[in-house]
């Protein structure tokens, strides 16, 4: 039925919207009133650091494209136009590209997170799977970005990057030709990649809308893994984890800032303050920081259509990880194997950055294959053996037990029993 | 903690074979300099970047362009509007066309690009022996090692060790990749006469003009680092004060 929506706000204004347009209501319940597991962790932050990022990232991205000239000839000098003659075009600048790499810091500590705690397993699949997706949309969004300063190694990088897909037999050259909108790297390609650089961003933020929206259905996860039974394991999400996401996102900026102000071209490449010169190529063709896993991946094996698939497998194994990770206990906390290997993987993958940061010749050769075998072994027996050989430890009552102890004050009666439906 | 000290003991371990990996690929040690645009609140030494200009313009701009660059810039080293108009109208640079459609030149203005010496990058190379001048603007920022490696470079044209073969039109310097540069001897006593007094000293000459190469490629660095204090600042007084208002919010659960 057709109608007015019942609205609970006093102020006669927002009560007028509320009724026709219930917006306010649905920020109240999913953002105020919104009952949150009352034991987070600081690791809860890098939710809302991603989306301040994001916001961030598109802020200074369209002010950045009002100066920028997506064409060869001067993509490079209208950069450096930006850097001295646009007002603060530099801080605008540097705080876009030093924000790429605080994207990814901030999303591999938030994906980490949900391996170690389990947020990824039943009934989150589809939570975490959007979260692959989006993982998959910044690495796209970040790699075209890196092309748009049209240095050494953003021409060097984009020309190895799109010649992978000629890996693939029969259809691989018609692909590359495809993707470049001609026989190499060159105008049309940069032109492209600015459009696709800008529009995906917002793709980005609807996959982040349908990611949250999923997230308030199930949920969160929290540090013991153990699912909310009573209103005493909650707190409203304001002013509570609002006041702590504060806390977080400040910390944050003060680590952004240290980049941008200090330091910013650190994560750098020299090679990209040299223009674009398809007749020179750079000594060695690195990505930047965050790509260099799974370009070590791509490096560890001899063949290239194979070293491809595994490169791309390393990302696509993540969306089968909830069916995978056969344990039922979600928190590394109460499983005393997983706890130690997770952490094996992680050292797998700060090696593979080191491995891809080299040119793959002499030890880096049997490391990268080494670290290689061991990420895929995580996933395809270790987390699938795990599930039935290991003895997790005891799981807490409920959430409110386990952080207040013995002493934390009465459950209501039958709060226990009867399990409390969530919002 | 156990798992912490297996990745601790990992990282050492790459970070130290990376270490031994990146010593074998150097050439010679750069130089260490020290400079006045080092360090957190480090600032360009602008009489430095004054005489280092003065070396540019007398000796590198005959061969290198600097094409980021336009003369109203070097108000960034403390030149004033007087100093930057006589400096742009002693050079001439392409005025566009005249009525009949022929390119002309003329004296340089502020508003005008720095000069470059040749008009493309055949001309460059049918001149230099097929070698190409880089651009300056961003040098500092383009190699490994930014500051050192460019004086190093400039310091760095010795004798050749005994057997090795330096072709002619290459010149052994001992920091370059390779040690054969197609650049000669840039710097040599006495070259300069700087309007303060300084003596033009090869280091001295090599040092001004590193210090006004690094404000080329940054010359936002010192407004940078001002404003970063005072960000840096707030932000710790926000995060002190977001942390003192969570610390009361939560107290009724805790």
């Amino acid at each position: 039925m057709a109608g007015l929506h019942k609205s609970q706000f006093e102020n006669p204004l927002l009560a007028w919207i509320d009724s026709r347009l219930p917006i306010p209501s649905m920020m109240y319940k999913e953002y105020a009133a919104f009952p949150t597991p009352r034991n987070f962790n600081y690791f809860w932050n890098f939710g809302a650091l991603a989306v301040v990022t994001l916001v961030i990232m598109i802020v200074t991205g369209i002010f950045l494209a009002m100066e920028y000239q997506p064409n060869v000839d001067l993509a490079f000098d209208s950069v450096q136009h930006i850097m001295r003659d646009v007002n603060y075009g530099w801080l605008i600048r540097y705080v876009h590209q030093n924000g790429a790499s605080m994207f990814f810091i901030v999303t591999y500590i938030h994906i980490l997170r949900g391996m170690y705690y389990g947020s990824f397993k039943a009934p989150r699949e589809l939570l975490w799977i959007l979260g692959v997706i989006i993982l998959l949309l910044m690495m796209a969004t970040a790699f075209m970005g890196y092309v748009l300063p049209w240095g050494q190694m953003s021409y060097w990088g984009a020309t190895v990057i799109t010649n992978l897909f000629s890996a693939f037999p029969v259809i691989g050259h018609g692909i590359v030709t495809w993707l470049w909108g001609g026989y190499s790297v060159d105008n049309p390609t940069l032109n492209r990649f600015f459009a696709l650089h800008y529009l995906l961003p917002f793709i980005l933020i609807a996959v982040v809308g349908l990611h949250v929206f999923a997230l308030h259905i199930t949920g969160s996860n929290n540090p013991l893994g153990i699912d909310v039974k009573s209103p005493q394991d909650t707190v409203p999400f304001h002013p509570y984890y609002t006041s702590k996401d504060s806390v977080g996102v400040c910390a944050f900026l003060i680590f952004w800032a240290l980049f941008v102000f200090f330091a910013p071209n650190l994560l750098g490449d020299p090679n990209n303050f040299i223009a674009a010169n398809p007749l020179q190529t750079p000594n060695d063709i690195v990505p930047e920081w965050y790509f260099l896993p799974f370009y070590a991946m791509l490096r560890s094996v001899p063949d290239k259509l194979g070293g491809v698939c595994i490169m791309f497998s390393s990302i696509l194994v993540l969306f089968f990880l909830p069916w995978l990770d056969t344990s039922p206990v979600r928190s590394a906390r109460f499983r005393p194997i997983f706890r130690q290997v997770i952490w094996l993987w992680v050292v797998s993958v700060i090696v593979l950055g080191f491995v891809g940061a080299h040119p793959p010749l002499g030890f880096w050769v049997p490391i990268g294959r080494l670290c290689t075998l061991y990420y895929f072994f995580h996933f395809l027996v270790l987390l699938p053996l795990l599930g039935v050989l290991e003895r997790p430890l005891p799981l807490p009552e409920s959430i409110s037990r386990a952080v207040l102890g013995g002493g934390g004050g009465p459950l209501p009666s039958g709060a226990a029993a009867k399990p409390m439906e969530k919002a | 903690m156990r798992p912490m000290r297996i990745v601790l003991a990992a990282l050492a371990a790459v970070i130290l074979l990376a270490g031994q990996a990146l010593a074998q690929e150097e050439s010679a040690p750069l130089p260490n300099e020290r400079w006045s645009f080092d360090g957190l609140f480090g600032s360009f030494d602008l009489a430095a970047a004054q005489r280092g200009f003065w070396v540019y313009y007398n000796v590198c701009s005959n061969c290198h362009s600097m094409k980021e660059l336009h003369y109203r810039d070097l108000a960034g080293i403390g030149l004033d509007e007087a100093q930057i108009k006589a400096i742009a109208a002693s050079v001439q640079v392409p005025k566009g066309v005249n009525d009949q459609g022929e390119p002309i030149q003329g004296p340089a203005t502020p508003a005008d690009q720095f000069r470059s010496p040749f008009a493309n990058e055949q001309a460059a190379r049918a001149a230099m022996n097929g070698a190409l001048p880089p651009d300056l603007s961003l040098i500092v920022n383009a190699r490994e090692g930014h500051a050192d490696y460019v004086y190093g470079i400039l310091t760095g044209f010795t004798d050749p060790p005994k057997g090795f073969n330096v072709p002619a039109g290459r010149y052994y310097n001992k920091v370059f990749p390779g040690n054969l540069i197609a650049m000669p001897p840039p710097l040599h006593d006495g070259l300069v006469q700087f309007a303060d007094g300084t003596p033009s000293t090869v280091p001295q000459m090599a040092h001004d003009v590193v210090t006004y190469l690094e404000w080329t490629a940054n010359p936002e660095m010192t407004q940078r680092k001002q404003i970063g204090v005072r960000v840096v600042l707030f932000l710790l007084l926000m995060t002190g004060l977001t942390y003192a208002l969570k610390r009361k919010v939560w107290s009724d659960v805790h």
